[in-house]
């Protein structure tokens, strides 16, 4: 009993019980901190004024429209706006200058690459890379080897109308046949002309390769949209074949899954989401990372 | 407390009752719950700005409701929404923003705001089937940084689709307007979708407009889960045509 509280700090006296009494255990009725329960009046407070000031309440036919008028879509169009406020002046100089004075034009050459490098990142990167780097199928943008030509013009079109995306009319278009899948080639043609290929860019073949076969099968199947020797051909989107660069891959495995399914990749027509000066900024940039022609 | 000598009891007195009494309690806060929630939903059965009607938008075929219901089922929608918020930084990313009515068909929608992954209402059209299956399988393989789990099951493993139909069954009472014919269709109509022309095609676009058809994955006859997915995600937020679409007659 020594450490029996002084009467005089007791609680129950200072701030009284809430009168609730369970067998003896009463309830402290101390009151809310001033801070909390100003701050607790603040946000009624705020909420009443959300209420007059922004649409809140719905009633018979339609719903309180607030103060000013404000509504969510309106808002995004003045702010689209503004951004075309911010870039207008940039972007009619981008429309009606030509891919080349863009390029040659160290103003619109800046604006253009950043423009560019930011719609490369949202609608590009997910298949090119972030870097441009490519991955298998998808083509690297860095080098100087092009599947459909690499100047300003033939990336700009690339862009506007896309690579076998059916939905564009003006699309690229070219379909490598699928030589295995389809019989056009038998098995062990399909093997020789693959390691005919690799001999192409002075890869090691096996020993026992039928490089005469594959030869053969070459030029009757192949060199009419790759070439004689291999050097392919950008008008139908032909790859080079005698280079080190590989869509797929040059493993000899690669090269015959790609004989025998034929095809090719696809890219999507940008003019039906991108608008016109975008494209013509991306061209630019992806001009710029390297091979540009 | 003061006037509890006093006859009549005071409102907090009265107020004892509810926390003496755990179901009056109960029933005290379902009824303020639903006043909150009548006032809140109620509305949005009968006022017209919130029941904008869109040209274009269609129910889903029985291919791209396969690959919605594959879509549910993975659990896509932990990670991705489907609703491009009217905020500038979202139209400048992701395209227009979403009208409610493009997911008026949606049992039940993909809104929100969780952006673990991006947002994909918009996506489709935006990349080849061929990006979509590699990245499916390994996402890693095209975007090295996505930490998306990958889905290699989804193309090895047969589109289940005969019970489709019955789930187009059940949307229809939800109010969906599927008719008893393309209900009875649904299976075949799914196989034409999910190959090159074969004849039937031209009669299925008249049942569902701009639907992608084409040879998916190659293996034609034999669908695959991720040829449904495919198709869903082909689809999405291409219904609706912007370049006709009026912003302003639309605000109100």
């Amino acid at each position: 009993m020594t450490n029996r509280p002084d009467t005089n700090l007791d609680p129950r006296k200072a701030v009284g019980t809430t009168g609730h009494d369970w067998d003896g255990i009463e309830e402290l009725n101390t009151p809310l901190p001033r801070w909390w329960l100003w701050t607790f009046y603040a946000t009624i407070l705020w909420a009443l004024a959300y209420w007059v000031v922004y649409p809140a309440i719905p009633l018979a036919t339609s719903f309180t429209k607030g103060m000013f008028g404000w509504t969510s879509r309106e808002q995004v169009v003045q702010d689209l706006d503004g951004l075309k406020t911010l870039r207008g002046p940039m972007t009619a100089k981008i429309e009606a200058a030509s891919l080349q004075d863009i390029a040659k034009t160290p103003e619109l050459l800046s604006f253009a690459r950043a423009q560019g490098a930011a719609a490369f990142a949202v609608n590009c990167s997910p298949c090119h890379g972030a870097g441009a780097q490519g991955f298998k199928g998808y083509p690297n943008l860095n080098d100087d080897d092009w599947l459909w030509g690499g100047s300003l013009d033939a990336i700009h079109t690339t862009l506007q109308h896309g690579i076998r995306w059916d939905a564009d009319k003006d699309t690229r278009a070219s379909m490598m046949p699928a030589f295995g899948r389809d019989g056009i080639l038998k098995p062990n043609e399909i093997s020789a002309v693959a390691d005919y290929v690799r001999t192409l860019s002075a890869l090691p073949v096996e020993k026992d390769a039928d490089l005469k076969l594959g030869q053969k099968v070459f030029t009757e199947n192949c060199a009419a949209c790759h070439g004689e020797k291999g050097e392919g051909i950008q008008d139908v989107g032909a790859p080079k074949l005698n280079d080190k660069v590989w869509l797929y891959g040059p493993e000899k495995v690669t090269i015959m899954e790609r004989i025998t399914l034929g095809g090719g990749g696809q890219m999507p027509a940008w003019s039906q989401r991108l608008d016109s000066p975008t494209i013509k900024s991306l061209a630019v940039y992806v001009h710029t990372l390297g091979g540009g022609q | 407390m003061t006037n509890s000598t006093t006859h009549k009891p005071s409102l907090w007195q009265r107020h004892a009752i509810f926390e003496k009494n755990s179901i009056i309690l109960i029933v005290g806060i379902l009824v303020a719950i639903s006043i909150g929630g009548l006032v809140e939903v109620l509305p949005l059965f009968y006022l017209k700005s919130t029941i904008e009607k869109v040209e274009g938008v269609r129910p889903y075929s029985p291919l791209e409701l396969a690959g919605r219901n594959i879509y549910v089922r993975e659990g896509c929608y932990n990670c991705h929404s489907q609703m491009v918020r009217p905020l500038r930084d979202e139209v400048e990313r992701y395209g227009h923003y979403s009208l409610a009515a493009e997911s008026m068909y949606d049992h039940p929608f993909q809104w929100g705001s969780k952006r673990t992954g991006p947002d994909l209402a918009r996506v489709g059209a935006k990349y080849s089937d061929d990006w979509h299956r590699d990245h499916l399988r390994n996402p890693r393989s095209v975007v090295p940084a996505s930490i998306m789990p990958g889905y290699p099951w989804l193309e090895q493993t047969p589109l289940d689709i005969a019970h489709i139909g019955e789930d187009m069954a059940v949307l229809s009472i939800e109010g969906v307007p599927y008719t008893p014919e393309m209900i009875a269709s649904a299976v075949s109509d799914a196989k034409t979708q999910g190959s090159a022309d074969d004849g039937a095609t031209a009669a299925f676009l008249k049942s569902y407009p701009k639907a992608i058809t084409r040879d998916l994955g190659g293996n034609n006859g034999r669908l695959t889960e991720a040829d449904a997915l495919i198709a869903y995600l082909q689809l999405l937020g291409t219904q609706v045509d912007f370049k006709l679409y009026d912003d302003k007659a639309n605000i109100r």
